[in-house]
């Protein structure tokens, strides 16, 4: 059974304006799959569909064999549990410390009450510090977020996702906001993960050549549409200038090499 | 075209000030308020304040008095403002869109807060006055009230402002309502919520002057006597207190805003 199906997901703000149409697709446990495609074409929201971060309108989506949009409140919180998230944004606390950020990955875990006071175990403790460890700003753990660069604050998000020990982690154009390098980085760390943890990973991205790089395959979403399936290698010119439209595609390679 | 829009947006702003200056005209004119003649009333205000309102040897002995009242309502500011603001922390997570519950606790929280702001301060201590009568609870209660409605709408701007992303994000490691409010909407916000506490304890000490006059109690009930019996040496001891304790109380402010931002 795959780790994560989707059926015939569709989904509108407004009625008559479909931002998701019929998508479907499944994933295998250990995959690391690109979501491509230009601004609007429903990736965020069908991305925030799969931990119903955003309601899922039509079709359904299956996690581990538990049909996401038919779980309660308790169910639905062992779901996202499960599923780790990063954003483009970070979406840090800014004003809290690095470490801090880090453990709310663990609130899943925990009571209310539990969370509320803050009461971490040794163990939980020790994990946040390895992980900051091997993302590489372990010597940041006591600065407040707000004081590291766009990239180290991804990291803390990368690790914030990856204490929750999620069997998936969905990655929302993880590397929009950041220069090249830092790019180049976080992507390298969330392949490392992939591989070295087998968690199944699935990254928002709208670089066609980062996805090609990185991915075992890419799915390409045009106005609410799957319009590509397929490894990465298969992704020729043909189907990139389909998904974004002749003019834009050249543009976006241009933007890349440069 | 970009000409013509410069034109009209020119023509708009002169029709705007002739008409302000036609409807400070028309008001002059309804309220019979003679521009001239109040300008040469200041010079006799001033004689009299500056030969009336002069303190004593024998205003001084008032001091432990007064000190004793200025006490009083200071504290009293304080503690209607700290109650207020935990209630209104309570009122401003159910009323932020980011953390509402949902949307009827949100729209009652918002309706509590619009109420007890736009009524004023003063006639919020008329009112109280007459269901709880003439003493120190009315006072607190009308500062109460008003600083409840000002510090909820504050505290869900802080919240919507600060919160956004982080609230998102531990939603979806599966956090709780109270974890995400206490962990990352109240320590986000924290520093912003307390600068508007400070600035609303601030304000309370000068409304609570005035409560005072109204509910009789504190010091506005002293200065409202010694004005009544025309005690103005005292009246002048009693308002110089007051802004001395005010401008202490700014600085005060000042310092710890600097320490927490």
């Amino acid at each position: 059974m795959p780790l994560l199906e989707v059926n015939g997901l569709s989904k509108s703000y407004q009625p008559g304006n479909p931002i998701l149409k019929d998508v479907s697709f499944s994933v295998e446990e250990g995959e690391f799959v690109a979501v491509i495609g230009p601004s609007g074409a429903g990736k965020s929201t069908m991305l925030r569909c799969l931990n119903r971060m955003v309601d899922i309108g039509e079709g359904q989506v299956f996690f581990d064999g538990k049909d996401v949009g038919a779980q309660n409140k308790r169910g639905l919180r062992d779901v996202r549990k499960n599923i780790g998230m990063v954003f483009q944004h970070y979406n840090l606390v800014p004003r809290l410390t690095v470490i801090e950020n880090v453990l709310h990955g663990r609130f899943g875990y925990k009571s209310t009450l539990q969370g509320v006071l803050g009461r971490f175990t040794e163990a939980e403790k020790r994990k946040a510090f390895e992980l900051l460890e091997k993302l590489g700003i372990a010597e940041h753990a006591y600065k407040r977020c707000d004081q590291l660069s766009g990239g180290q604050q991804q990291r803390v998000g990368i690790c914030r996702a990856l204490i929750q020990d999620p069997k998936i982690i969905l990655c929302d154009e993880p590397i929009a906001s950041l220069d090249p390098n830092s790019s180049k980085v976080i992507m390298d760390h969330l392949k490392t993960i992939s591989i070295e943890f087998g968690i199944t990973c699935i990254v928002n991205l709208h670089q066609v050549d980062v996805a090609k790089d990185y991915a075992n395959r890419i799915i390409g979403l045009k106005k609410g549409e799957v319009v590509f399936d397929g490894p990465s290698l298969l992704l020729t010119p043909q189907f990139t200038d389909e998904i974004y439209g002749m003019k834009t595609a050249v543009e976006t390679r241009e933007l890349i090499t440069v | 075209m970009n000409e013509t829009v410069l034109k009209k947006r020119k023509f708009q702003m002169t029709m705007l000030f002739l008409g302000v200056i036609v409807l400070t005209y028309l008001s002059a004119w309804v309220t019979d308020y003679g521009f001239v003649s109040s300008l040469e009333a200041v010079p006799g205000a001033m004689l009299w304040m500056a030969s009336n309102l002069l303190v004593n040897g024998e205003a001084l002995g008032k001091l432990p008095d007064i000190m004793e009242k200025l006490l009083e309502t200071v504290f009293m500011s304080i503690a209607a403002t700290t109650i207020a603001a935990a209630l209104s922390l309570f009122l401003a997570i159910m009323g932020s869109k980011t953390t509402m519950v949902n949307r009827a606790f949100g729209a009652v929280s918002r309706f509590v807060a619009s109420l007890s702001r736009n009524i004023p301060v003063v006639a919020w201590s008329l009112i109280l006055l007459l269901s709880f009568g003439q003493n120190s609870v009315t006072g607190f209660l009308a500062l109460f009230v008003g600083t409840v409605g000002f510090l909820t709408r504050a505290f869900i701007e802080t919240i919507d402002e600060a919160a956004l992303g982080s609230v998102e994000a531990l939603r979806a490691t599966g956090a709780t309502y109270w974890q995400i409010v206490s962990k990352a909407v109240v320590p986000q916000g924290l520093p912003q919520m307390v600068s508007w506490v400070l600035f609303m304890i601030e304000t309370n000490i000068r409304s609570a002057t005035l409560v005072g006059i109204l509910t009789g109690t504190g010091i506005g009930y002293m200065f409202d006597m010694y004005y009544k019996t025309m005690n103005y040496e005292v009246v002048a001891l009693i308002t110089i207190t007051i802004v001395l304790a005010v401008i202490l109380i700014e600085l005060l402010s000042t310092r710890i805003r600097k320490v927490i931002l």
